[in-house]
């Protein structure tokens, strides 16, 4: 047990150690991230400029910012860039054959090298978002109360587990399909599309809407900042909360059976 | 000295990269398929806001449409014929591969600037087209002249030169900081300014960014001035733009030429 905790202590150092190396340019492209903000509050500002009622679906352009604002430290949790390719990859030229004789569980590996990697992702970004929120300040309705700012944290968490154990199932895909890219953009455009990454998901007619409820997708970005913003209460929220976790429950599920029956197909490409 | 045929040149690089292209088809197809589908969701995205106001900054939906088909008829451009150029540049300089396009005789600039074609890119081109078809007939009182079919495409092109311009003078400045991976990034986030109606740009923070944007480094004209041209009925409010979109652009050539003759200068190879 002890001998086990430590190969994963390990793993956790090297990974951090690892991620720590670029940490300059990490910082740079955390802050210039934000850019595209500055313009969709000049966007906004117009829409709303035009559209004769201060709200829309029941947000005023602050709101609609402070979505934004939210959002993106929502995806900061729930984004997972490279993990699906990176098993692909490793599928495809052979690599994942040492998670088959070493006494090392693939997922549990990998993440905890996606844990090390958001810890230093945390670490650098807090500054440039710490940043952007004080400046944009004005935007937010205020702290929510302690329970809904709780019910976020947690929304945030389950976030991280969701994209984690989402997109570590796509990248199990590559056991079927050598060449997965091309799923992985789609999958890419429909999280950004039905995340609520681009616009608030309340907007959309209610067929789409219905749709929506129906995927994964919505948990990784639309639900913790609604949370936020007090647009999802009560009974409503322990039930997101509650069909969040579900989602995690079937996503831990779903991507170990189809590393197990991966690994039974599996025939080892490359060298 | 007997100069090369820069055309006769230009058609064997376009040859060259469709005969590559096609022996990769099925990447073909799919890089094309993505970057329409990636529009069609921002299509999407404008179709809702319009659910729920009538204009954005004076431009109603479907002016709003032939504002989206410029930025796509200029995207194309830029990303068929410099993106991959612009990009492999910086991999040039890193690794030394720049020596064999200075011994060749033939001006360096066009060398690296045109060598690559990537024909994919062309298929947002054609959904333009359609999106063009599809919403110039719905614009409140348009009249189709013979003004349209000349100036729109004239301020296309310009709008990829000036585009062109910003990417060769960024991707140069690799030569000096020896390697430039984020290139594709600043790009995206420089351009993303150019993406909106540049009215949007309003107030305290708006108006200085605006004519920074326009009269500074010139993004804000390269869409503006053809949409506006092929959406807003053709009055003078427009001439004083349209003739500094031509000047903009001469001037961003001659001075992107200047930074990239510049950077050359520094050059000193890499590895062997």
């Amino acid at each position: 047990m002890v001998a086990r905790a430590l190969t994963w202590w390990t793993i956790l150092k090297i990974s951090l150690e690892e991620r720590l190396v670029y940490r300059g340019d990490f910082a740079l492209g955390t802050l210039m991230r934000f850019l595209p903000i500055v313009t969709q509050i000049f966007l906004w500002t117009a829409v709303f400029a035009a559209s004769e009622s201060g709200t829309i679906v029941g947000y005023s352009r602050n709101d609609i910012v402070a979505y934004y604002l939210l959002t993106m430290l929502a995806r900061a949790f729930s984004s997972m860039p490279g993990l699906a390719s990176g098993i692909a990859r490793q599928v495809r030229d052979g690599e994942i054959k040492k998670f088959l004789i070493q006494p090392i569980d693939l997922i549990s590996y990998l993440l905890l090298a996606r844990i090390a990697h958001k810890l230093v992702y945390y670490l650098v970004a807090a500054g440039p978002f710490a940043l952007v929120y004080y400046l944009c300040r004005s935007y937010f309705p205020g702290w929510p109360a302690t329970d809904v700012f709780a019910a976020f944290l947690l929304s945030l968490v389950l976030s991280f587990m969701l994209g984690f154990f989402l997109e570590a199932s796509m990248g199990m895909i590559a056991f079927w399909f050598l060449e997965v890219t091309s799923l992985l953009f789609v999958y890419m455009l429909f999280t950004f599309f039905f995340s609520g990454h681009m616009f608030p998901l309340d907007m959309l007619p209610d067929f789409w809407l219905t749709l929506v409820d129906y995927m994964p997708f919505k948990y990784l970005a639309y639900f913790p900042a609604a949370v936020f913003l007090g647009k999802i209460e009560g009974e409503a929220l322990y039930q997101g909360l509650l069909i969040q976790t579900a989602w995690v429950v079937f996503f831990i599920v779903s991507c170990r059976l189809l590393m197990q029956a991966g690994f039974n197909r599996y025939s080892g490409f490359g060298g | 000295m007997h100069h090369p045929s820069y055309l006769g040149v230009f058609l064997t690089f376009a040859r060259n990269s469709l005969i590559r292209d096609m022996t990769f088809r099925a990447n073909f197809l799919i890089e094309g398929i993505s970057s329409v589908s990636w529009m069609i969701m921002n299509l999407g995205f404008y179709t809702l806001v319009y659910r729920f106001t009538p204009s954005i900054a004076d431009w109603d939906k479907y002016e709003f449409f032939v504002f989206i088909s410029t930025t796509m008829f200029v995207n194309s451009l830029v990303q068929a014929f410099f993106m991959p150029n612009a990009q492999e540049l910086s991999e040039l300089v890193r690794t030394g591969g720049l020596d064999f396009a200075l011994l060749k005789p033939i001006d360096t600039q066009f060398l690296v600037s045109l060598q690559r074609v990537n024909w994919a890119s062309l298929g947002n081109f054609f959904v333009a087209l359609l999106l063009l078809a599809y919403a110039v007939p719905r614009i409140e009182g348009f009249e189709l002249s013979p003004w349209h079919f000349l100036l729109y495409p004239l301020y296309i092109v310009l709008g990829v030169f000036i585009l062109y311009s910003v990417m060769i003078a960024l991707a140069a400045t690799s030569i000096w900081l020896g390697r430039n991976q984020s290139l594709y990034d600043f790009w995206f986030y420089i351009t993303n300014f150019s993406r909106y109606p540049m009215e949007i740009y309003e107030g305290t923070w708006g108006t200085p960014l605006r004519q920074l944007f326009t009269f500074v480094v010139p993004i804000l004209v390269v869409i503006n001035v053809p949409a506006r041209i092929m959406a807003k009925p053709l009055v003078s409010d427009q001439v004083f733009l349209a003739s500094f979109a031509m000047l903009a652009t001469a001037i961003s050539l001659l001075g992107s030429r200047w930074v990239f003759k510049q950077a050359l200068l520094s050059y000193r190879s890499a590895s062997s």
